[in-house]
């Protein structure tokens, strides 16, 4: 299949400058400055989430925004306090903003995933953990994405 | 006569001495994409697992055992990591029967033909990339070692020509980029030398594998230049210059690059 | 392209985790692509992955669009017995996917 029009994925130009930014690690955003997602909104329902134990990792650039690989985690232990149910992941500017939730249907000792996601352009990625207590925990990071140096037809 | 006679020395030297040619990238400076890449399409390439060009490689083996007309692959060849380790490293090269130069793409689609009386697979199909990451794959880490000798010479030069001319409406030639300017950014990527020994690779770009074809096509495309078609002979032409050019670099298809 | 490939850690040890990986090919059509004669791609994504360790769901992804296409997960399960683990998938068109791995646990 060929991607003939330019697509949502291309649509954020990358300011020069940033261009040239060194690819340095940013630290995960700690400040529990939440990004405006309805659907993390509705999650949260006004509760605050703790912005701790939660380690979400991506990469401060990403290589391609169709692939960049993630890394959730949370270390233990667990048992025999409350476990994690389930993990939820959105994103700030992706047309759809829900973009995973992991579900533990049985409580597990080490909570370590790893998956390759999709970003369409520079934005901020917020995981957040539910317990079986219900207590919140909450990470975030941000990417930049930038298109292409060349279009591809092929 | 004896002046013929070193006339006559002299001469049978030439296509020798013609066939000698210089290399274009030092060996010592040679460099894979890969080195080109960023962190996590090096790691991604570097964990056969991870790297999602196995998927492909995995077909391309069952494929190799699939008969057609009662005749498979391994019929002939047995097995791949025996029978056919160092074919991509000869490829491309001069296919006697059909007095062309065929790529490894071209060499299995001639064997399936010829040999199974199939018909042959379409250029960028899932099963030719399949069974060419297989095939590739069985040369891994082997040096990319093509003839220009002989039959092929008239494609080299072709390819050498097509490699160092201008094109599109950019009006860039290929050493622009991969010689003049290798290792310099080209908006937030680095520009490699040029090499093709990590095809047929998963880009991520494609969301799958594509063949060395198809990148070289992509690239025609990025300098506003018309794309030659899949299979064009002017691609194979391309694909055996860059193969004589990265003589002595392995190959490291499945590849991963962005 | 294999359907999957599955990588298991060959050998457990009761009561600790272990490594699971699965690669999955699968495009992960978005929805937003246009083919090359301009038609709307549409959309078909892996819409639901699960995990069984011995007939016990374990793991589970709700996914979308969001997972990039050729889907790779890698997780822990706790060992318990020696058995089987079970990944099943389906997508947007309802067409599912297995796999199927042992792990021998000591």
């Amino acid at each position: 299949m060929q991607n003939v029009q330019p697509n949502i994925y291309r649509r954020r130009l990358l300011n020069g400058a940033v261009a040239l930014v060194a690819c340095r690690s940013l630290p995960a955003i700690a400040a529990p400055e939440i990004p405006d997602i309805p659907l993390l909104a509705q999650l949260l329902a006004g509760r605050t989430p703790r912005w701790e134990r939660l380690r979400l990792e991506l990469p401060a650039l990403a290589d391609n925004g169709l692939a960049v690989p993630m890394k959730l985690s949370m270390p233990g232990p667990f048992a025999p306090g409350p476990n994690v149910q389930a993990i939820h992941l959105f994103s700030e500017k992706n047309p759809v903003p829900d973009m995973a939730t992991f579900e533990f249907p049985a409580p597990l000792e080490k909570i370590e995933i790893d998956t390759r996601v999709r970003l369409a352009g520079t934005q901020k990625v917020v995981a957040v953990a539910v317990m079986s207590d219900d207590a919140l925990y909450a990470a975030a990071a941000e990417v930049i994405v930038t298109i292409a140096a060349c279009l591809d037809g092929s | 006569m004896l002046r013929r006679r070193a006339a006559l020395a002299v001469a049978a030297l030439i296509p020798f001495l013609a066939g000698a040619q210089e290399r274009v990238v030092p060996i010592d400076k040679l460099r894979s994409g890969v080195e080109f890449a960023g962190a996590d399409v090096r790691a991604m390439q570097a964990d056969d697992f991870a790297n999602p060009g196995f998927l492909w490689v995995e077909r391309g083996e069952a494929l190799w055992r699939e008969a057609v007309a009662g005749k498979s692959c391994a019929s002939c060849h047995g097995d791949a990591a025996m029978s056919v380790r160092g074919v991509a490293a000869r490829h491309p090269a001069f296919d006697r029967a059909s007095g062309t130069v065929v790529d490894l793409e071209g060499r299995i689609n001639a064997c399936r033909v010829r040999n199974q009386g199939a018909q042959p697979f379409e250029r960028e199909s899932e099963e030719l990339l399949a069974l060419t990451a297989y095939v590739a794959t069985q040369s891994r880490g082997m040096p990319m070692a093509v003839s220009i000798d002989g039959p092929a010479r008239a494609s080299f030069e072709r390819g050498r020509a097509l490699y160092t001319a201008r094109h599109g409406q950019m009006n860039l030639a290929c050493t622009q980029c991969h010689e003049q300017s290798s290792g310099k950014r080209l908006y937030a990527e680095t520009l490699s030398q040029g090499h093709g020994t990590a095809f047929p690779a998963y880009r991520l770009e494609w969301q799958g594998v594509g063949s060395l074809q198809r990148r070289i096509r992509a690239c025609f495309y990025g300098i506003r230049a018309e794309m030659p078609r899949p299979g064009a002979p002017e691609l194979t032409d391309l694909e055996l210059y860059l193969a004589w050019r990265a003589q002595g670099l392995p190959i490291e298809a499945p590849g991963v690059r962005r | 392209m294999a359907d999957s490939r599955v990588s298991v850690a060959p050998q457990a040890r009761r009561g600790e985790p272990f490594e699971v990986r699965i690669s999955i090919r699968h495009p992960m059509e978005t929805g937003y692509r246009t083919n090359e004669s301009g038609e709307h791609v549409p959309r078909n994504v892996i819409r639901r992955f699960s995990c069984r360790y011995n007939g016990t769901p374990v793991f589970a992804v709700r996914v979308t669009s969001g997972i990039a296409a050729n889907p790779y997960f890698r997780f822990f399960v706790t060992a318990r017995e020696s058995g089987p683990l079970e990944f099943e998938w389906i997508d947007d068109a309802g067409v599912r996917g297995e796999a199927r791995a042992e792990v021998k646990v000591t």
